[in-house]
């Protein structure tokens, strides 16, 4: 199988699918070059600065039988929208009764590593989780942000992905061009199989739980790490399963602790009775701290979890 | 512009059965039987009544809080009206909305809204639909003077500027925001001065003479469909209602400003001049016209009354689309 970057996958995603049905077009402040030379201005729309109005709009087109893309780019930038995300894209399906449906998709970067502090080195997905009425997914490989796009884009709801800066280069294996594959939205995967403690982790920790894995094994740990790939709906059955499974809990998240996505997953597994039952030491999450993203990269890299805290704590679990 | 003695009456048809239904609204929200708040529009109906005319079931609008002369105006069903404010199932969005969001998209009715200015970037969605679709429809945004102070009317109107998108922005100048005077809040009085710095045409219109109303929202829509994009509207009008219905609101506007305008009641005035015109319009008519317009409201009520409240687990329905996904 050929290898092409995350940023690359995301492109054939949305070239896919507004090559398959005429009613997608993509807005932006920034047009993707290769899309506006395909498909041309009117589909590939150049924007002002004013993303509360790209995000209503997205709506108001969606209630008018298109399916719009945005790229809201860092979600810093959406923040300017919040009340057409939380007011408006969040709510309208269901408090108009279900009426029609707004097949949306939101696109916007989240995490840090760039060295560009506080107002566009953020993760804050858990916000938009606690939103009901979006569904969010956080994919964490070339593969997996194909397969989730283009099924977002084919989802009846407004869907926001969140996409990590870090995994933008990054190469992976991708099926060919035109092989139509999608990932269903809700489905967690299992990136490593293991028997000793489940590693949940999120986006780009995805990559640094599978080195962590590694090391691990060679202290004759066996961890699984599972990707959830989706955030809203969350599997819980994939994720609950593993941990029954394995009887330990570890989850590794970019984003800080509060409220986070990390304690949505160490929830739902403890309060489930099965679950809770088969623990053999307290869950742990290793996370990023929770202050706003610094600049100085001593500073910076400090804040974020990498493999060594994730083995650290995957060996206090196995301790505990 | 000539309007036909047929369409004078459907005018005033609506606008008295949007102060008829306000009126019982009002009183059943006294009473109890409605809940949360309700805004009335009574005193304002020459507008959504001399825009809406102007339209077809296809061109599309968007409301405020503010919505029900919106949405009778456009063609809502007044028993499904009824029953979401008396929260039941058979209500437009089985009594997930109330007063402040109904919607009715198979009429081109997009939604009343609960925040100020939250309709005029998802009415951008709806003009760019129409733009792409090239059929030549309409999208209509409503909002108020309050609204024309928000970043979301500066962005929007900006965007259907440059694009040239099919777009009427009614701004219901009713001279204050809740509580507040526009004389407080307005850099300059006229919101309509505004489209100027958009390059757009600016109309400053009586919002209490249907047919002025109807002249401009019918030269806007003609100038939308030949593809020469929006125009900013402001009516000039007056709620004779304080901001809601609320018990103990208070109302802190001037009672002799409210006996002004109220002396130039749009429904009055149009009756008025229909009995001067050629149309043979009688006040016998009128009463015969009220005396139908009470009864469908009382059978809108009845309905209401007859239709069950909605399950409380319905209130997992409609979350994601298919609906079983909310069940998850």
């Amino acid at each position: 199988m050929r290898e092409i970057t995350y940023a690359q996958a995301g492109i054939e995603a949305l070239a896919e699918e507004m090559r398959r049905d005429n009613k997608v077009f993509h807005l932006s402040t920034d047009p993707p070059g290769p899309l506006l030379t395909e498909f041309g201005e009117a589909r590939i729309r150049a924007t002002p600065i004013a993303e509360s109005a790209l995000t209503g709009m997205a709506i108001g087109a969606a209630g008018s039988g298109y399916r719009p893309i945005v790229d809201w780019r860092q979600v810093t930038f959406a923040f300017v929208a919040m009340d057409q995300i939380v007011n408006q894209a969040a709510k309208i399906h269901y408090m108009f009764g279900g009426q029609t449906t707004f097949p949306i998709l939101y696109r916007a970067g989240v995490g840090g590593g760039g060295r560009i502090a506080a107002q566009h080195s953020q993760s804050p997905y858990s916000m938009f989780m606690n939103m009901a009425g979006l569904k969010i997914v956080l994919a964490s490989t070339p593969h997996d942000v194909k397969g989730l796009l283009k099924s977002a884009i084919r989802d009846d709801n407004p869907v926001i992905s969140f996409e990590s800066n870090r995994l933008g280069g990054m190469k992976g294996p991708v099926p060919d061009a035109g092989d139509d594959y999608t990932i269903p939205i809700g489905k967690a995967d299992i990136k490593r199989a293991g028997t000793d403690i489940t590693i949940v982790a999120l986006a780009w920790q995805v990559h640094e739980a599978l080195a962590a894995a590694e090391i691990l094994d060679r202290e004759g740990v066996s961890a699984e790490v599972l990707d959830p790939r989706t955030l809203v709906p969350m599997d819980a059955d994939a994720i609950r399963a593993s941990v029954r499974k394995t009887g330990r809990l570890l989850v590794a998240d970019e984003a800080g602790p509060t409220c986070g996505a990390s304690a949505e997953i160490a929830t739902l597994v403890t309060e489930d009775p099965d679950c809770f039952r088969a623990l053999k030491a307290p869950p742990k999450r290793v996370c990023a701290l929770q202050v706003p993203i610094p600049y100085s990269p001593g500073l910076e890299d400090h804040v974020f979890p990498e493999r060594n805290r994730i083995v650290a704590g995957v060996r206090e679990v196995m301790g505990g | 512009m000539e309007v036909s003695p047929e369409k004078q009456r459907a005018m005033l048809r609506q606008m008295q059965t949007i102060r008829r239904f306000e009126e019982r609204a009002s009183d059943d929200y006294a009473a109890g039987n409605i809940y949360g708040v309700v805004h009335c529009y009574i005193g304002e109906e020459a507008v959504a009544v001399g825009v809406c005319s102007a339209l077809t079931v296809d061109d599309k609008i968007i409301s405020t809080h503010r919505g029900h002369g919106h949405c009778i105006a456009k063609g809502a069903d007044l028993n499904r009206m009824m029953a979401e404010l008396y929260g039941r199932e058979t209500g437009y969005c089985k009594g997930k909305g109330g007063s402040m969001h109904i919607a009715d998209f198979g009429i081109g009715m997009l939604g009343a809204n609960g925040i100020v200015a939250g309709g005029l970037p998802i009415i951008l969605g709806a003009g760019l639909a129409a733009q792409m679709d090239g059929r030549g429809g309409v999208a209509v945004c409503f909002f108020g003077d309050g609204a024309s102070n928000a970043g979301p009317f500066h962005e929007s109107i900006n965007i259907a500027a440059k694009w040239k998108l099919p777009i009427l922005y009614v701004c219901e100048n009713n001279l204050h925001a809740a509580q507040t005077p526009a004389s407080m809040t307005l850099a300059q009085p006229d919101v309509a001065a505004r489209a100027q710095g958009y390059g757009i045409p600016g109309e400053i219109v009586d919002g209490n003479d249907v047919f002025a109303v109807h002249a401009v929202a019918a030269k806007a829509v003609a100038r939308a469909r030949a593809g020469d994009g929006p125009t900013l509207i402001e009516c000039k009008t007056y709620r004779w209602r304080a901001h809601t219905e609320r018990r103990g609101q208070v109302d802190h506007r001037d009672p002799a400003e409210l006996e002004a305008w109220k002396a130039k009641d749009p429904i009055a005035h149009l009756a008025t001049r229909m009995k001067a015109g050629t149309g043979g319009f009688t006040d016998a008519e009128f009463a015969t016209m009220d005396a139908a317009i009470l009864a469908e409201i009382q059978a809108a009520v009845d309905f209401s009354l007859a239709s069950a409240f909605p399950e409380p687990d319905d209130a997992l329905d409609d979350l994601f689309e298919p609906a079983a996904a909310g069940r998850n």
